[in-house]
């Protein structure tokens, strides 16, 4: 069972990988070590761990307020924030970068241009990975069982002593876990620096695209690719993945706000978030209805004039074709993934399956440019040529979907009861309508779940796709950043129209999700 | 009704050896033993969920080759294993062919929870869970009904109630039934006969009164309670303490329990315990002599 999924990521990650280093070490090692050694890409390695240092600092800043009051308190329409903080990280990155861009762009709506600066990407990232620290410290914080604190003070500690020795060692964990996603996420980001960077801004992913994309320096992007891979590599191995653990039952321990301090904090803490989440959301919208600050619907107009001849892009042809790849993708990446997590659950945790599980989430961490380049290296040109058949697309797009539904199905698979089909047989059920019966219904949510994140995740997919996508036929997240980068209020408008659409596209598929019980699932 | 010749089950090392067991139609049979004895896989090679040599016949039918879910044997699992997803009278017409909401009222109203058809499992108490799934496993009208530890979860008040509730079911519907436990009272309060399963083997099957009084070895004699001293059984009516007596024993409990006050205590190393009455107590810790009294006497 774990065959495929084994070799499914040897051929569509490592092959791809090795491609990007091999055509760089044949053209050049030397130029390979004289790119690694300038100081330009110090300086640019120097400026991707600084935004992502920021990043993920303001995304905790953000966050763990909101994790605390959500996870601590109840109040009125706690469930619906719940599932809202977790729109951001589906919502595709070239929509984030799109929104933003109307928020603190040249002629952004908050009046100030941050657009070539830090802090525009910051406040993107911060937006996109909210929801990672606040499901994965929640998590750990809604079920940390109060009565441990008390312990603390029944045994002689003081209040701060308690926090300091009971629950922040308990939480720490979840605290590092998270960071280390989120800054793993942010190190790695492309479509949120690449549109709002203003081309000012650069990183080692938005560098490696540079130099292949327009400069055709294979061995430059082949040599930042190495240097980026190390880097990761090196921040998980000082670092090290612990996950949080879960110090009680999964029970709610949440309680009413007590006094008009907590309510006002929670008060606050709901409304920030709430804007946080929104207000980036609701300006695509505003934008796309908008030129020279006057209600017009030319944007929307020109998305769906189909076939205009004036119009290089044709967003909803691009509409078309990312349901088509998305739905493909979702499908391999369900089948693949699914085996991966029947097979890790069902075959203990030990030994080798430990390896195979982080293999599975390699292509979390590592670039979806690099892996977008050497799929283009490796199966883009003679004698396996399948640049035109749009399966790279889709290949890519799944490989990218794999972690996730493998970080869904994996727990919901082993932590399903078997021995509810021995009672099911008992009562006299036949294997067949004992797993139609019992455990399909059971893993169900499970399934939609992943299969709704897997959709979210790659019709969003903008990194690797950009370099598969065939220019006659681009995706819409490649569509939309060819459309944001042309001159012209209209075909502006137009691109935040798309970015609508794809907006309403993912946040159909999270209410989706959500309607299956969200909360059940996901904890990377 | 249940008769099982040679029974055997391996799994890396062999489980269960050699199993005679004959349990009549009707009857109620308890196989008691500690944790790991094999008394839960001796259960589930019954129900045909694991495999096993010799035969295993069920009603003069053999069961060899036949699959758990058509066997005709029902069975109680100690974590109710109620299906999640679905409603109370789902799960208990779980087993019937068509649906049946007056059987499954019916089934309900036997284990006293009339009308909870369409509550959530999730909201069920441990007993009532334990209860529906009694009914559940009820329903189809087993030839057999094998329980699995199915009071293990509760506590001991609710537990004593619900072995009663349990056991009056039981009889009035005349259910062939073979239960395995750790726990004597449950045994002993619920079975007609008692099997005493020791490493993967039937040491004695007997009724109550024979297990107390003609204990084949000294591990029996203790897991029905009795106290072994020199080689000798003794129920703890027997014992008192006298200040000649011939054992020496560190008394390392006390309690009262059903109208007795009772002692526990060690000598040599072997547990003992044995009734005294309430001014005479000895107290934690304390060194007394014992020795065999005649009870009528």
């Amino acid at each position: 069972m774990l065959v495929v999924p084994v070799v499914f990521l040897l051929v569509m990650f490592v092959v791809p990988v090795a491609a990007v280093f091999r055509v760089g070490l044949e053209t050049g090692p030397s130029q390979m070590l004289e790119v690694m050694g300038a100081g330009r890409t110090w300086q640019i390695l120097g400026f991707t761990v600084l935004q992502a240092v920021l990043s993920t600092a303001a995304t905790m800043l953000v966050a763990l307020p909101a994790a605390f009051v959500l996870a601590t308190f109840r109040f009125p329409g706690r469930g619906l924030i719940r599932a809202l903080v977790l729109v951001p990280f589906v919502m595709p990155t070239v929509v984030v970068a799109a929104a933003f861009l109307a928020l603190i762009g040249p002629t952004g709506a908050l009046g100030v241009d941050l657009s070539g600066s830090v802090w525009g990407l910051v406040l993107a990232h911060m937006f996109l990975n909210i929801a990672v620290v606040i499901r994965v410290v929640g998590s750990v914080l809604a079920t940390m069982d109060p009565r441990l604190e008390e312990a603390a003070r029944v045994l002689g500690a003081s209040r701060w002593t308690a926090w300091r020795r009971v629950t922040w060692p308990l939480l720490r964990p979840a605290l590092r876990a998270s960071a280390l996603i989120v800054f793993l996420f942010c190190f790695t980001s492309f479509g949120v620096v690449q549109v709002l960077g203003a081309g000012q801004l650069r990183t080692l992913e938005v560098e490696i695209y540079r130099q292949t994309a327009y400069l055709l320096d294979l061995p430059a992007a082949a040599a930042l690719s190495l240097l980026q891979l190390l880097a990761v590599v090196a921040m998980l191995a000082v670092v090290g993945n612990s996950g949080g653990a879960r110090t009680g039952n999964a029970v709610d321990v949440a309680r009413a706000p007590v006094g008009w301090r907590q309510r006002g904090g929670v008060a606050a803490v709901v409304v920030l978030t709430v804007v946080v989440v929104l207000a980036p959301l609701a300006i695509i919208v505003v934008r796309s209805l908008m030129i020279d600050g006057r209600l017009t619907t030319v944007g929307w107009q020109m998305l769906f004039s189909q076939g205009d001849s004036t119009n290089a892009v044709d967003p909803f042809s691009a509409v078309l074709a990312s349901l088509r790849t998305a739905g493909g993708a979702t499908l391999l990446a369900m089948l693949v993934g699914g085996m991966a997590a029947f097979g890790l659950a069902f075959r203990g945790r030990g030994g080798w399956l430990r390896s195979v599980d982080a293999l599975m989430l390699l292509p979390l961490g590592t670039s979806a440019v690099t892996v977008g380049l050497g799929m283009l290296l490796a199966f883009g040109r003679p004698p396996l040529d399948l640049r035109n058949t749009g399966l790279l697309i889709v290949l890519a797009q799944a490989l990218v979907a794999i972690p996730f539904v493998v970080r869904v199905l994996a727990p919901a698979l082993s932590g399903f009861d078997r021995r509810y089909l021995d009672a099911a047989a008992v009562l006299g059920r036949s294997p067949v309508r004992a797993l139609a019966g019992v455990a399909v219904p059971l893993l169900l949510p499970a399934v939609v779940v992943a299969a709704g994140f897997a959709f979210a995740v790659t019709i969003g997919e903008f990194g690797a796709t950009v370099f598969l996508a065939s220019p006659a036929d681009p995706t819409l997240p490649v569509a939309i950043s060819r459309l944001l980068a042309r001159p012209g209020e209209v075909t502006v408008a137009a691109a935040y129209a798309a970015s609508a659409v794809l907006m309403l596209i993912t946040a159909a598929v999270v209410v989706g999700m959500d309607r299956v019980r969200l909360s059940r699932a996901v904890a990377f | 009704m249940l008769s099982m010749t040679a029974v055997e089950v391996s799994y890396d090392e062999p489980v269960l050896h050699g199993i005679d067991l004959e349990v009549g139609p009707g009857e109620i049979v308890c196989i008691l033993g500690p944790s790991g004895g094999g008394k839960s896989t001796l259960l589930r090679a019954v129900a045909g969920l694991v495999d096993h040599t010799g035969s295993i016949a069920v009603a003069g039918r053999s069961l060899a080759g036949v699959p758990a879910h058509r066997r005709g044997v029902g069975m109680m699992f100690q974590d109710d294993l109620l299906f999640p997803h679905l409603d109370v009278a789902s799960n208990v017409g779980f087993g019937l062919n068509r649906q049946d909401p007056q059987r499954v009222a019916q089934m309900l109203e036997l284990v006293g929870l009339a009308g909870y058809e369409h509550r959530a499992v999730d909201t069920l108490s441990g007993g009532q869970a334990q209860r529906v799934a009694l009914a559940r496993a009820l329903a189809p009208e087993p030839d057999v009904l094998l329980l699995d530890e199915p009071f293990g979860a509760l506590d001991v008040v609710l537990k004593a109630q619900l072995v009663r509730e349990v056991q009056q079911v039981l009889r009035d519907r005349g259910v062939t039934v073979l239960a395995v436990t750790h726990d004597r009272h449950e045994a002993f309060t619920m079975a007609d006969r008692v099997a005493v399963l020791r490493a993967g083997e039937l040491v004695q099957v007997a009724t109550a009164d024979e297990l107390w009084n003609k204990p084949v070895d000294a591990y029996v004699a203790r897991l029905v309670g009795l106290s072994v001293l020199d080689g000798v059984a003794y129920p703890p009516e027997e014992l008192r303490i006298t200040a000649q007596g011939r054992w020496a024993l560190q008394v390392t409990g006390r309690t009262f329990l059903d109208g007795r006050y009772l002692v526990s205590g060690v000598v040599d190393g072997e547990s003992v315990t044995f009734g005294s009455d309430a001014r005479s107590l000895p107290a934690v810790g304390q060194t007394v002599h014992i020795d065999r009294v005649d009870p009528a006497g």
